[in-house]
């Protein structure tokens, strides 16, 4: 199983999503953002960092690059999609996820281990979860507050599309705790917190984060 | 030659200027920042403050307003939560 984790100028934690791919049982792909060439993944990974330097908005730059233009196009044909931190800016801004990510509304950078629930066990990346678990993996983010107008928000919720929610404390003023969501079809998620950094007892609070790459190599198996 | 020439300005350029601001229901916490240190500042009389970016385009020849609007709707703002103001030069 090929996982391709995508390298932006400006990646920070492409080298740690590529390892909890590995530690996961799957087989990580170095892909650059320059390419247009995805290597025939079967999914691919959008790590956290600071792309372009949140010029212009976090994520918008890179949204544009070559290769987010075949992922784009590769996940409207159902390939799976996860955006972690600055890769869940990426995937609002390129249009595959709805909603926009903004200043944190306490205007600090938030770094701490955070609990979630997860509120959708279906998605191809929350298999391996059950609904209503409570998971702890570090949060780290400056411009992380989930925005979106009611309506879509109303929408999104209606459609059961949020998939993750900040408990015991909203790390970043984010509309109804929102802490990741979903595409319709739940391949493409993404979230602020980092599974990334919960995969060992050695370095992570728990290794929760673990569960989000053993789901999707089962997912994609099960395709 | 070229008195009305803003000064730096090419021959034959254009100057675009695109302004972009939250909308009124997304929450501005740098606005409200700068807020606070005015009242600190003892300047009572501001009542509130939206931070955005203002951008400044030098485009070839006459301005393609049909492009610019793409320019400034697709990827100098996020439509999600920004409004955008296109000013295209007068004449």
């Amino acid at each position: 199983m090929r996982i391709g984790v995508i390298t932006f100028p400006g990646s920070l934690d492409d080298v740690d999503a590529a390892r909890a791919v590995r530690l996961a049982g799957g087989e990580p792909v170095v892909l650059w953002h320059g390419d247009h060439d995805l290597k025939d993944v079967d999914a691919v990974v959008l790590p956290g960092g600071f792309s372009y330097g949140d010029y212009l908005r976090a994520g918008a730059i890179a949204a544009r690059s070559p290769l987010m233009q075949d992922v784009v196009a590769a996940a409207k044909q159902g390939l799976p999609v996860l955006g972690i931190c600055n890769g869940f800016q990426v995937l609002c801004e390129a249009g595959l996820l709805p909603g926009a990510l903004t200043r944190n509304s306490h205007l600090h950078f938030r770094n701490r281990d955070q609990v979630l629930v997860v509120e959708r066990a279906d998605t191809t990346w929350t298999v391996d979860f059950t609904e209503g678990q409570r998971i702890l993996i570090p949060v780290k983010n400056g411009e992380g507050r989930y925005v979106g107008s009611d309506a879509d928000l109303d929408r999104l919720e209606g459609e059961g599309r949020v998939v993750f929610r900040y408990a015991d404390g909203n790390p970043n003023g984010s509309s109804r705790d929102i802490a990741g969501v979903a595409s319709e079809n739940g391949r493409v998620v993404g979230l602020m917190p980092h599974p990334e950094h919960a995969i060992e007892d050695l370095t992570g609070p728990s290794t929760d984060g673990l569960g989000f790459f053993t789901s999707v190599l089962k997912a994609v198996v099960a395709a | 030659m070229g008195g009305e020439r803003a000064p730096g300005t090419l021959v034959g350029v254009s100057r675009v200027v695109v302004d972009v601001v939250l909308k009124p229901e997304i929450s501005d916490p740098q606005g409200q920042a700068v807020l606070g240190a005015l009242g600190r500042l003892g300047h009572d009389s501001v009542r509130s403050v939206r931070q955005g970016k203002h951008f400044v385009l030098e485009v070839d020849g006459t301005p393609d307003e049909a492009e610019l609007k793409q320019i400034a709707e697709t990827l100098l703002a996020n439509p999600v939560i920004e409004d955008v103001e296109l000013h295209l030069p007068k004449d």
